[in-house]
């Protein structure tokens, strides 16, 4: 399990505005340690965000993606007190889900 | 290296996306995803070869594809990208960095109301185009903005 996700959905008059903060190492893989060893890779690759029981973003990411990254997505329909899921699945077969009610 | 996989791909890339969907799929039948990770179009070097992993074929340059992006960044290693489409019936946007080591970033499929915007950080290596392309009803459509980077993001 990782940590926690920090998930802020609000609505932007008729649109709900999701940004999701993932703690997360995002290792590409590529870089070096102080004694020269490569790290190896521990990235997300998928995320999906469902807004009451709907999936609405299903996203495949790479390793080019920022450490502790943020994401933000705007949903059309949905409504205040409405849920939000967040799931992340990473290459190490980690995976946390968190979610939020739309403010 | 798995050469079926290579050949899979490569015949695939000469014959279509969707041939090379069934083929990823098809190695991987204990795959439950509906859209399982898209190794090949991930590890791809070349942002032609990420695209066509991804089935993108014939982009068409478009205006209604907005990318918000810094002119310089002076951190590679976090890079806030934001990309908005105005083409109707955006159903999929997918993110590339032409000269990061592997150029494909992300692909967000949308559904269910989600409007096609997201914002992401990536991480540059060096100064680079990023290209942003939006997928509609099986056609592509691109914008690119070259971002200047000063510090690299992915190097040790």
């Amino acid at each position: 399990m990782g940590d926690p996700m920090k998930i802020r959905a609000s609505m932007q008059g008729d649109v709900a505005e999701i940004r999701v903060l993932v703690n997360h190492a995002m290792e590409t893989g590529q870089r070096k340690d102080s004694a020269g060893n490569l790290v190896p890779a521990h990235f997300i690759k998928h995320l999906t965000a469902t807004v009451g029981d709907k999936l609405v973003v299903d996203a495949q990411i790479g390793t080019a993606i920022s450490r502790n990254p943020v994401f933000a997505f705007k949903v059309k329909g949905a409504k205040a007190g409405d849920k939000v899921v967040i799931n992340w699945q990473d290459n190490k077969g980690d995976s946390r889900t968190d979610e939020a009610v739309i403010a | 290296m798995n050469p079926l996989r290579r050949l899979l791909l490569k015949g695939a890339g000469a014959s279509g996306a969707v041939l090379a969907a069934i083929a990823a799929g098809a190695l991987r039948p204990g795959q439950v995803l509906a859209a399982s990770w898209n190794t090949g179009a991930f590890e791809a070097k070349k942002v032609g070869d990420a695209m066509s992993g991804l089935g993108i074929a014939n982009p068409v340059d478009s205006a209604d594809i907005v990318m918000k992006a810094p002119d310089i960044a002076e951190n590679g290693a976090v890079v806030p990208i934001e990309v908005t489409s105005n083409v109707p019936n955006t159903q999929k946007l997918s993110i590339f960095i032409d000269n990061n080591p592997n150029p494909l970033c992300a692909s967000f499929d949308l559904a269910g109301g989600a409007m096609p915007s997201v914002s992401v950080r990536v991480k540059m290596q060096q100064t680079s185009n990023v290209r942003a392309v939006a997928h509609a009803g099986g056609k592509f459509y691109v914008a690119a903005k070259e971002v200047k980077v000063t510090i690299g993001g992915c190097g040790g």
